[in-house]
């Protein structure tokens, strides 16, 4: 499939990719091929190195061994082209900024240290918030947003960088469940409109319904492909250990 | 009123003493946002009282000069600071109690040090400020400390917010987060010991947390925040020099006691964050949250 806001087909290389953390392996010879357009979760018990795949596709963390291919480049450091979503409990939600200030920040890979913003960043920054159904909000003190709110904020900030990639960490996590509806949505939109979605996932009863691919992650991939090939009970079983997955993650 | 505000200018000494509290209370409360924001005011207190060895060594190496003392005290800083970086890395102890060591026992140094080279009666400047002594030669190294501090930040206010707000995603999005965590910390380590003369190094954690802090009570705005934290800054510790000469009181603690009752002000009575108002508002809003 084509990007629709570019008109190319661009895939995403992940190859035997290590990564260690002082003395413990977090990440070991993982893989993955993918493209614009798809839905990829990350699915795999805590310390499974979900947060730690999302993090070195980001450029945040040096690589072991193993390469990431973007576009046929190598994502070195960091990439205009990829977007980092955090999960929401690890940010100050009390920093006194608006929710514009925080999708104005998206703009940085163009306008630099001092640049003022010119009416295409304005521009940029405006559609993003429209697109998100933030524009009645944009003033608002990010302190004063609901979670799914919070969550759209980030997904704007995107937006306004103009990635192709989204790396989402949790974005499910402590939304209600008309929230995450409209997030899934959201994020269905997003990849039917050519960009690539990665994303960390708790929630297994969801997972048919929001993703097209499913990385079964234990350190190193239990499974990868299609939800329906790889998503089921044997390779479950497989990636949460001999006990069944924990009641908490099923319900 | 007017008499109040004149008289104590027409001694050259409390012409200085103005001038110098402004302008020390000016960067110093422009930069204390950034330590509110980065809630690191523990770490650069610790370092606040590594200065005092620094100083002490340096006096004793090449006297007491304009620039002998603040360069001995940014030398201790720098040691210290990378020193407890070093033993937090180097070992299992967390870098908060690696700072802790280093800077008490550095700190223990510089009290015996300066004690020894025959510079006692100044022992209670360096701990809590003479800013009655200042020199013309001080005033000028505060303004070109306070211009370029200003200066600096200002131009990177943009990268730095990002690094505060959060340092991983500033990082692709391509903000160089950990040279300007450095470069930040040397700004406010250069602000801190320009402060020194007014409020000693037992009190520069006062100048350099409480305005921001006070500001962060009352607004959401982050250019108010740091705007505002230099304009209480300055005017608080101008203030506190003239109460001070009035009261007979020590100006340097002056200046932070001036500052810690105008936060208790805005503790109480903020309108939006205030205790009172807080507590008016708690009823109403219970069950209403999302």
């Amino acid at each position: 499939m084509h990007c629709a806001h570019c008109g190319h087909h661009h895939e995403l290389n992940v190859s035997g990719v290590r990564v260690r953390y002082r003395n413990i392996l977090a990440l070991d010879d993982v893989s993955l091929a993918t493209s614009c357009g798809a839905c990829v979760a990350l699915i795999g018990p805590n310390g499974a190195g979900k947060s730690t795949l999302l993090k070195a596709i980001a450029g945040l963390i040096p690589l072991e061994s193993g390469g990431i291919v973007w576009r046929g480049a190598k994502v070195a450091k960091w990439s205009r082209e990829i977007a980092y979503l955090p999960q929401r409990e690890n940010v100050d939600w009390n920093f006194p900024v608006t929710v514009r200030g925080v999708v104005r920040m998206g703009r940085y890979p163009q306008t630099g240290w001092w640049r003022p913003f010119k009416a295409a960043d304005e521009a940029a920054v405006d559609k993003a918030l429209a697109d998100m159904d933030l524009t009645d909000l944009h003033n608002r003190q990010i302190s004063e947003l609901s979670g799914g709110q919070q969550q759209r904020v980030f997904l704007a900030r995107a937006l306004t960088q103009e990635a192709h990639v989204l790396l989402l960490d949790e974005p499910f996590t402590g939304l209600d469940r008309t929230t995450k509806a409209t997030l899934a949505a959201t994020l269905r939109r997003l990849a039917g409109e050519g960009r690539l979605i990665i994303a960390s996932h708790h929630d297994l009863e969801t997972v048919r319904d929001i993703y097209d691919e499913a990385l079964l992650l234990r350190r190193s991939p239990v499974a990868y492909g299609p939800v329906g090939e790889v998503f089921n009970e044997t390779n479950l079983a497989l990636t949460f250990g001999p006990a069944a997955p924990s009641g908490k993650e099923v319900a | 009123m007017i008499d109040w505000l004149t008289e104590p200018l027409q001694h050259p000494f409390n012409q200085r003493a103005l001038i110098a509290a402004l302008l020390i209370g000016l960067t110093n409360g422009y930069a204390s946002a950034f330590v509110v924001l980065k809630k690191s005011a523990l770490q650069v207190g610790s370092l606040s009282h590594a200065l005092l060895p620094g100083i002490a060594v340096a006096i004793l190496v090449a006297g007491l000069h304009d620039w002998s003392a603040f360069l001995g005290a940014l030398f201790a800083a720098l040691l210290i600071g990378l020193g407890s970086l070093a033993v937090s890395r180097g070992s299992r102890l967390d870098h908060d109690s690696a700072l802790a060591i280093l800077y008490t026992a550095a700190f223990s140094g510089g009290i015996i040090l300066l004690r020894r080279i025959g510079v006692t009666q100044e022992m209670d400047a360096w701990l809590f400020g003479n800013i009655m002594g200042l020199r013309d030669s001080d005033l000028w190294t505060n303004y070109w400390i306070s211009l370029g501090a200003l200066g600096i930040l200002t131009a990177l206010h943009r990268p730095l917010l990002m690094t505060l707000f959060d340092g991983e995603v500033a990082a692709t999005l391509g903000v160089p987060v950990r040279s300007l965590n450095y470069l930040l910390f040397a700004i406010l380590i250069i602000v801190m010991i320009s402060s020194l003369q007014a409020v000693g190094c037992m009190l520069a954690l006062g100048l350099l947390v409480t305005p921001a802090a006070t500001v962060y009570l009352l607004t959401d705005n982050t250019n108010a925040l740091f705007w505002g934290g230099s304009l209480l800054g300055g005017l608080a510790s101008a203030s506190a020099v003239l109460i001070g000469w009035h009261l007979n009181l020590e100006q340097g603690p002056a200046i932070v006691l001036v500052l810690g009752a105008v936060f208790l002000l805005a503790f109480v009575f903020g309108p939006k964050y205030g205790l009172i108002s807080r507590s008016k508002r708690r009823p109403a809003n219970r069950g209403g949250e999302n």
